[in-house]
């Protein structure tokens, strides 16, 4: 979107954040299942790529100059379809359909229902090798769009997300940028108990990546981050995105409990009343 | 009767042999010279997929990968979305075998234009053993939404396989199998993916009672040679067949099988794969609604292969012209 980073859209991307909480608690309220932690603590890097970073068109989805995002880790999201209603893609009333019989919204985003969504995702540890596949067509067209994408910290378990790692540093993908969500829970509890991934930065370098760590709450950071990646030209670029789970909603915040599940009514009352709270305290 | 446009001396064991993968390198590179978008990806399988002179005349469309056949699975998938025409082969068991759930996601259900190589499937894969002779994979392709399969019967074939695939969006499976076979199929062959051809009939035979078909044999791959011989040794005691090649077994050639089965009353499928799930299966799933009629299935008796040179495996495995004929003579009697 190519604007300064003033103060001014600062806030206006925080805010921004603030909304796509809100619909996210709304959204699983009333889906009542699907994933509570990871959806709220990317609520900020979804903002920033929606409302600042990403080259996109919402009235023009299919754009081929765009820019691609794609979620490997597709559980979270809710995160998306809020970022993507907000910023224009459809209308936000039909955040309601989300995982219900005849929605766009499935519970695991699928790339031909719903225009926007550049790969269907779910089953975790495939998106880093369809993002490479794009990187290298657009490579080989010599395009300027860039390819972004979004993975857990728990997907790095799987085996074809370290066959993806290896093959994007061999062929220095320099338009590809990975961002993990370095949030260290996944299903059955911390990562470095179910299965350690550190030193998580010193693999990637090993795999010949630049490695650049960040806080994923921190809006300058993520622009700033975003801004050094574009501008190494060697190699592919992996930002380690440190963000707290559930991230807004103090009784979700860093409890592995509230991976898989949805808020209730009562408790998504609670947890609108606390996001809507910040909103006035910085004001 | 051997159709004319086929090779006929194929039935006197004296046709030229070529491997159906060589013939699929050749449809490659031919596709390729036509389409720029067509791009290949390898998984540490380069010359024996037979991708090698791709990889020479287009190295910027050539990637290697590896011995990682999920990520080359998810790397045509992205590959496949942004106007590329990917075609991914390894051995069959390993894709479409090993990476089954990132073919499901990321190139299926995605509606992804890739073309996927199942090299050395079969048990004809021989010496190698049952670890690297794909059963399964017609099974586990055809499962698939959006997937289709197609089983090529010889290296002219193959050829002409890799070409037509090219030009249908959405992901294509494509079965092949190693060993050098006969070439059946000549350049005059029809070919039109979804469409059965007939490669014997017995209406056209020269033996006046032998013209009556009593039993049609559907097949596909290599192995259609057994049941062409069977149909030889069968017109010689005077009981006529229909020898078709359903090259196509997804989407299927409904109208054409429905015919034969009607016309000759029964049914014998010839595979190189398990009789669970493959063509004979496809077959019996459309005739059991559609018409009825008795059927033999020829194929891996739902167990593994081992080592041994390919003619003695499809003797020991059930899939000989003698076994053929015995089935064949089987579903004509289970008629009456």
């Amino acid at each position: 979107m190519n604007q300064f980073l003033t103060d001014e859209r600062v806030a206006f991307i925080e805010d921004k954040a603030r909304e796509i909480r809100i619909e996210i608690i709304n959204m699983l309220a009333q889906a009542k299942s699907g994933h509570s932690a990871g959806p709220l603590g990317m609520a900020d890097i979804f903002a920033a790529f929606y409302f600042h970073i990403l080259n996109h068109d919402p009235k023009n989805p299919s754009w081929e100059e765009r820019d691609r995002l794609i979620l490997s880790n597709g559980h979270i999201c809710p995160v998306r379809y809020a970022a993507m209603a907000l910023s224009g893609f459809f209308p936000v009333s039909e955040l309601n359909t989300l995982r219900k019989i005849n929605s766009r919204l499935q519970g695991h985003p699928h790339r031909e229902s719903l225009p926007g969504v550049e790969t269907t995702s779910g089953p975790l540890g495939t998106g880093l090798s369809q993002a490479i596949g794009m990187a290298l067509s657009a490579k080989m067209d010599d395009k300027k769009w860039r390819t972004y994408c979004f993975m857990s910290d728990g997907e790095h378990d799987e085996g074809n997300t370290w066959e993806a790692i290896a093959f994007a540093g061999k062929y220095r993908l320099r338009n590809l940028t990975a961002l993990i969500d370095r949030n260290n829970i996944q299903i059955d509890g911390h990562t470095e108990d179910v299965m350690p991934l550190e030193p998580l930065s010193e693999k990637y370098i090993d795999f010949g990546w630049h490695v650049l760590e960040i806080d994923g709450h921190n809006i300058e950071e993520i622009v700033a981050a975003v801004n050094e990646a574009k501008a190494i030209y060697e190699k592919p670029t992996v930002i380690i995105a440190h963000t707290i789970p559930g991230r807004g909603v103090s009784f979700m915040e860093n409890n592995h409990l509230w991976h898989g599940k949805p808020p209730n009514e009562e408790e998504a009352k609670m947890a609108i009343a606390e996001i809507k709270r910040t909103e006035k305290k910085k004001k | 009767m051997i159709k004319d446009y086929l090779h006929k001396e194929i039935l006197d064991n004296s046709s030229e042999m070529e491997a159906v993968r060589s013939g699929y390198g050749e449809g490659v590179l031919e596709a390729a010279r036509a389409d720029k978008n067509i791009v290949v990806i390898s998984a540490d399988l380069t010359e024996s997929t037979r991708v090698e002179e791709f990889s020479k005349e287009f190295p910027e469309r050539f990637f290697q990968v590896g011995v990682a056949e999920q990520n080359m699975a998810g790397i045509a998938a992205g590959l496949g979305i942004s106007g590329k025409v990917p075609f991914i082969a390894s051995y069959a068991v390993f894709s479409p075998g090993r990476n089954w759930e990132q073919i499901r996601t990321t190139i299926a259900y995605n509606n992804s234009n890739v073309k996927i190589a199942g090299h050395h499937a079969g048990i004809m894969t021989g010496p190698d053993g049952a670890t690297h002779q794909a059963i399964e994979d017609i099974a586990t392709m055809r499962v698939m939404p959006n997937m289709k399969v197609i089983v090529p019967c010889d290296a002219e074939e193959a050829k002409k396989a890799a070409i037509a695939s090219a030009k249908i969006y959405g992901p294509v499976y494509l079965r092949l199998c190693r060993e050098k076979t006969a070439v059946i199929t000549t350049p005059k062959t029809p070919f039109i993916p979804g469409k059965a051809e007939v490669f014997w009939d017995s209406s056209e035979s020269k033996k006046r009672k032998a013209k009556r078909p009593q039993v049609c044999f559907v097949s596909a791959g290599p192995i259609i040679i057994n049941a062409l011989l069977a149909a030889k040794e069968l017109e010689k005691e005077e009981i006529g067949s229909v020898v078709l090649n359903v090259h196509t077994i997804k989407p299927l050639d409904e109208k054409k099988i429905i015919e034969e089965a009607k016309k000759c009353g029964s049914i014998v499928s010839v595979e190189e794969h398990n009789i669970i799930g493959g063509l004979g299966s496809a077959v019996a799933e459309l005739l059991a609604k559609e018409c009825p009629v008795p059927m033999e299935f020829i194929g891996m008796r739902d167990c593994f292969g081992e080592s041994g040179d390919p003619d003695l495996l499809i003797e020991k495995y059930g899939m000989s012209v003698k076994e053929i004929v015995k089935s064949a003579k089987k579903a004509i009697k289970r008629k009456s």
